[in-house]
């Protein structure tokens, strides 16, 4: 079960990767099949259930794309 | 539920223009969110710089002015001596502030103004697509020192915070890193200690941030935090380099602490300090 959600303003990502080195769940990857509106692969979460709302991704984000909540 | 992070209101709606992986983009955060968190966005004027960041008055929701380049601490004095109930600060790169701008954060300094610097030091020019700064280290290849910064020639680099802290009139210099969740979180605390500083009267404060920018450096976004921390940390230590021991209270009023003597920078022009 999930302790937290993120929230991901998708057209602000850059693809820096910052997020995806930062999650201590290793839950976040930068989805290559998609591109955003700036033209770059955007970070997603691609195991939400694992998620433990801790913010480290959101904090690490240079561009302020990432919402959590935790439960 | 409960929302743990959000978008700050301290920030506009507009997108950021830095490169990916900038670390501009986080200092610009920890600064905004430390205004709302003193509920000072309506009365903060901060000084914008020439550098990446001379825009940053279009993301920073408080009032901004833009100086010429380096000259932003002067700019700030006159917003602080006729403003003295406003937060004023000066957001400014190290080719901005170690370079052209050095006569002004020196004497700044020296007079103890109660402004408060935010410098962010990334060791390259990067507006003007990577040329050698001051900050910029031995052997560092950039667009002019291609064969690595050679100190016979080009000189050393300067650590701006070290000799700061030397000046009678510097109440707070501390440099801090935003590689990590740990180091971001240290960052916020030293920029919330400079605004406290500074809401005190207790004189000038600097916080040095070191930061990457993977572009000029010609690496990824996360090579370069790892460069970053390699090598950018042992010329620039982290740490506090002027006054650690100051504390505040949990209202942010000034408690104990080695302060400068001489502080007479917060009167309004033609008002004697008592």
């Amino acid at each position: 079960m999930a302790k937290g959600k993120t929230t991901f303003n998708e057209n602000l990502c850059k693809g820096c990767g910052l997020c995806v080195a930062a999650c201590p769940k290793k839950i976040l990857e930068l989805d290559k099949t998609r591109l955003n509106a700036k033209g770059y692969h955007p970070a997603t979460c691609v195991n939400p259930d694992e998620c433990i709302g801790c913010a480290f991704c959101a904090t690490q984000c240079p561009d302020v794309v990432i919402t959590v909540e935790r439960f | 539920m409960a929302v743990v992070f959000e978008p700050t209101k301290g920030l506009t709606d507009k997108p950021f223009h830095y490169c990916p992986g900038c670390c501009h983009g986080i200092i610009h955060r920890l600064v905004a969110e430390t205004l709302v968190a003193n509920d000072a966005l309506e009365t903060a004027v901060g000084v914008a710089s020439v550098g990446c960041t001379y825009n940053s008055y279009e993301y920073i929701a408080c009032d901004m002015v833009q100086a010429a380049h380096g000259r932003a601490p002067a700019v700030a004095t006159g917003i602080k001596r006729n403003l003295k109930d406003s937060f004023v600060f000066t957001y400014q790169g190290d080719g901005d502030l170690a370079s052209i701008g050095t006569a002004e954060i020196v004497h700044a300094a020296a007079r103890s103004e109660n402004i408060t610097v935010i410098f962010v030091n990334n060791a390259v020019y990067g507006m003007t697509s990577g040329q050698m700064a001051p900050t910029t280290l031995v052997g560092q290849v950039t667009t002019t020192s291609p064969w690595g910064r050679d100190p016979s020639y080009q000189g050393y680099p300067i650590n701006v915070s070290e000799f700061l802290s030397n000046l009678a009139g510097a109440a707070y210099i501390e440099r801090v890193c935003v590689t990590d969740f740990k180091n971001i979180q240290n960052a916020k605390r030293a920029i919330q200690k400079a605004f406290n500083v500074q809401k005190n009267k207790l004189g000038f404060s600097l916080v040095e941030v070191l930061s990457t920018c993977p572009t000029n450096w010609g690496k990824e976004p996360l090579a370069a935090m790892d460069w970053l921390k390699e090598n950018m940390e042992k010329q620039y230590p982290l740490g506090c380099y002027k006054g650690a021991d100051i504390t505040f209270d949990a209202d942010g009023k000034y408690v104990s602490g080695a302060i400068p003597a001489t502080n007479n920078n917060c009167v309004n022009v033609g008002e004697v300090k008592k």
